[in-house]
């Protein structure tokens, strides 16, 4: 215990030298929060679109209003021809388009199936294909009132024909804001980069100055000497975790619905995992600058395949086999489930038992290469 | 005599693609990480957003309703994976994420609907994913609004009023993208995305490392201006990730079948301006901090998180608040992802990314100037030089 102690007195004297360390390991994570937590938002509203009516007529008026009344588009050029479009999507000035041929009113009048054009900008991943879903929405409803209004017509025989919509509730997040969604996910991921990155280097640095073996010829054993070393970014990364959550909550009104002590205990078990990747780096590492290209190597990866942004469902099912070893994947599940969800004990068990499982795996697996790197 | 800068460039480069050679494993994956990473990014991702697990709770069972059922059953976009009885048993698959849906048909559903009335049909959402629970609504919404349509159309074709006919037919096309391919979607934005993170931390290392181990004194006493140091440490990188770029952008055409449609020459252009951004980042994240510790950790956090949330990749900019939109400006990505879609997948001209090209150079320029400015300001080079060093 007092070879531990001492390591770690050398460890915080060693981190306070570089006087740049603390403000990145400490104000870094906020400043990120900060911009991100404001700049992750899906919610698709005013999307500029042009506007082309061909027909000029009330029926094609009635549809546009419709479409602009929605809130979720607003015009950002109106057009007489077709050919005009090409120069708003090509130079991003708008990213959909409203087309009405000619004719359209007086299909629709004659009873004929009118026809309507919605072209996307494709190359705009999201708003595209969302902006395309809520168009036909428009459409949809648009068609189902024409019918309706037709069989005014021939009221008669029978009840009337009704709408079915569904009553949407939705649960630990009714308003649908992102930010609930990433700023958890934000969390998760600077305590990754940190405390993989942290421990990656701060092993691998001892080597390339050549103090290790000043370490080894001393009375300390490999573990206590681990153990020592690791410590200290268990605490930095609590402390981030700490200051996140506090963010979290206090600006962007982040809910955390469930046990905090569960969070930062379960966050104990994630770190087990970062650490271990880390530590694993530099037994294989020569130099921090193979260490870093290295832990980017498994950062990097990890972050696409743990459900941060894409969920995992959507993915082929090889590589949803692959993200069963991504340990940030269950700690996504219990950091959102705890804060959005209320989670408890009762449901993370399993989450929290692949952590520990994985963990302890690579933690261990790293430990003995180190002691035989040391040997 | 003092001699120009440029005669110094040629030794720094010589010596920096020395030291680069001596370190095999980071000179590969400088080279190869992208490709790798691009390909199993491109295999595994998608926007797409199909298969959402859902439970059923049908609580009458009629023919009705089992016909509503069926239709969600039928769907790519749903995946019934339960049903139940009860309605208590949703709140607990779905903490445990089992389900992100869940249908409910009230046990007076066929007799609402036969008598004219809107039966209350639910669908409870897992809301913590907005973007994702935001399409689940809207896919339910329109099978709902399809069920509707038809039994409308044959109530209207039961009195032969108008026939089965649809009043309004609405075509969509998708430009740049026709199949609305998600490979298509993503793969400029993972370009520059992987390229970015691996550009930056190939070059923070370059200056900081001399001034842990001590060979920065050696160099700061000898006539080697600022100016010299920084563009032969810059090239040989330019060169790496040139190729690297290279390797990225044949495996989309290869891999994923998504080939230069614009100039090809505009496209380098816009990437060496890119390239030197991304390592002039690298290069000022160097000059300024002390020991590679603090570099590593600067340049993957300026990095990984602000190119993903911040170039328009997955968030639009439009969306923003104005201050955060401001920042998007400083991020290089930004402006490289409008060069990408708009040569890669819209096969425009430069009156379609002028701005962009500039706005690249411009942050090139300027984090390589500031770069020598800190370094002629000996920020580091002074006897603060041995405060980063192991104990």
């Amino acid at each position: 215990m007092k070879a531990i102690l001492s390591i770690l007195r050398k460890e915080f004297l060693q981190l306070r030298r570089d006087p740049k360390l603390f403000p990145v390991i400490f104000l870094s994570p906020v400043l990120q929060l900060l911009l991100l937590g404001y700049a992750a938002n899906l919610d698709v509203k005013n999307v500029p679109s042009v506007v082309c009516d061909m027909d000029r007529s009330a029926a094609s008026r009635r549809l546009i209003d419709e479409y602009l009344n929605s809130g979720t588009f607003t015009v950002a050029a109106r057009v007489e021809r077709l050919a005009e479009i090409d120069r708003y999507l090509d130079n991003g000035r708008a990213a959909m388009a409203l087309v009405i041929p000619r004719g359209f009113g007086g299909d629709v009048a004659a009873g004929r199936t009118a026809s309507m054009m919605l072209i996307a900008d494709g190359s705009e991943s999201q708003s595209a294909s969302i902006g395309v879903s809520y168009g036909t929405m428009i459409a949809a409803r648009h068609n189902q009132r024409l019918i309706l209004e037709r069989l005014e017509l021939v009221r008669g025989l029978g009840p009337a024909p009704v709408l079915v919509e569904a009553e949407v509730r939705v649960w630990y997040n009714p308003e649908l804001r992102s930010r609930n969604f990433m700023v958890p996910g934000v969390l998760g991921l600077i305590l990754m980069i940190m405390t993989t990155v942290l421990a990656s280097i701060g092993i691998v640095r001892e080597r390339e100055a050549g103090t290790m073996e000043q370490l080894i010829v001393t009375p300390i054993r490999p573990v206590q000497l681990i153990g020592g070393k690791l410590l200290p970014f268990v605490v930095i990364g609590l402390i981030d975790a700490t200051f996140v959550i506090a963010v979290a909550r206090g600006l962007f009104g982040v809910p955390v619905r469930g046990s905090v002590p569960l969070l930062f205990g379960l966050s104990l078990a994630f770190m087990l995992n970062t650490l271990g990747v880390g530590l694993f780096v530099s037994t294989i590492s020569r130099t921090q600058q193979q260490a870093m290209l290295t832990s980017l190597f498994f950062i990097l990866p990890q972050i696409m395949l743990s459900g941060f942004v894409f969920p995992i469902e959507n993915m082929p099912k090889l590589f949803q086999a692959v993200t069963t070893v991504v340990p940030l994947r269950y700690f996504f599940v219990i950091i959102r489930g705890i804060m959005l969800k209320g989670a408890g004990w009762r449901h993370l068990w399993p989450q929290a038992a692949a952590l520990l499982v994985l963990g302890t795996l690579i933690l261990t697996l790293s430990v003995a290469r180190f002691q035989k790197k040391l040997d | 005599m003092k001699a120009p800068p440029r005669a110094f460039i040629g030794p720094v480069m010589r010596k920096e693609v020395r030291q680069i050679r001596r370190d095999t494993r980071s000179l590969v994956f400088m080279l190869l990480l992208p490709a790798f990473l691009l390909i199993v990014f491109g295999l595994a991702l998608n926007f797409d957003i199909k298969h959402v697990p859902l439970a059923v709770v049908d609580l009458e069972g009629s023919r009705l309703s089992r016909g509503l059922v069926e239709k969600f059953r039928t769907t790519e976009y749903f995946d019934v994976k339960a049903t139940l009885d009860r309605t208590g048993d949703i709140d607990d698959l779905m903490a445990r994420e089992k389900i992100k849906a869940a249908l409910v048909i009230p046990p007076t559903f066929s007799e609402d609907l036969l008598a004219g009335r809107s039966p209350s049909v639910q669908f409870l959402l897992d809301g913590a994913n907005a973007m994702s629970g935001t399409t689940a609504a809207g896919y339910a919404a329109a099978i709902l609004q399809s069920y509707a349509q038809r039994t409308t159309l044959e109530a209207l074709e039961r009195r032969g009023a108008g026939g089965a006919t649809l009043p309004l037919a609405t075509q969509v096309r998708v430009w740049y993208n026709p199949e609305l391919k998600s490979a298509r979607f993503l793969l400029p934005g993972l370009m520059a995305f992987i390229l970015m993170v691996i550009l930056t931390t190939s070059t923070a290392f370059s200056i900081v490392r001399e001034k842990e181990r001590g060979t920065m004194e050696q160099l700061a006493v000898s006539p080697l201006p600022a100016s010299a140091l920084i563009v032969g440490k810059l090239v040989p990188y330019v060169l790496i990730s040139l190729a690297s770029a290279h390797l990225v952008l044949g495996l989309g055409g290869v891999l994923f079948g998504v080939g230069v449609k614009g100039s090809y020459l505009l496209l380098l252009l816009g990437m060496v301006l890119f390239l030197v951004a991304g390592l002039g980042q690298g290069l000022l994240i160097s000059a300024v901090t002390r020991t590679q510790q603090v570099a590593f950790l600067l340049s993957v956090l300026t990095t990984i998180l602000p190119t993903f949330i911040l170039s328009g990749f997955v968030f639009p900019i439009r969306n923003m608040p104005a201050v955060v939109q401001a920042v998007t400006y400083l991020v290089p990505a930004r402006h490289f992802l409008v060069v990408l879609r708009s040569v890669i997948l819209k096969g425009a001209g430069l009156p379609a990314f002028w701005e962009q090209m500039l706005l690249l150079a411009a942050f090139a320029a300027s984090t390589l100037a500031l770069s020598v400015v800190m370094l002629r300001r000996g920020e580091g080079r002074g006897p603060r030089r041995r405060a980063g060093r192991a104990a």
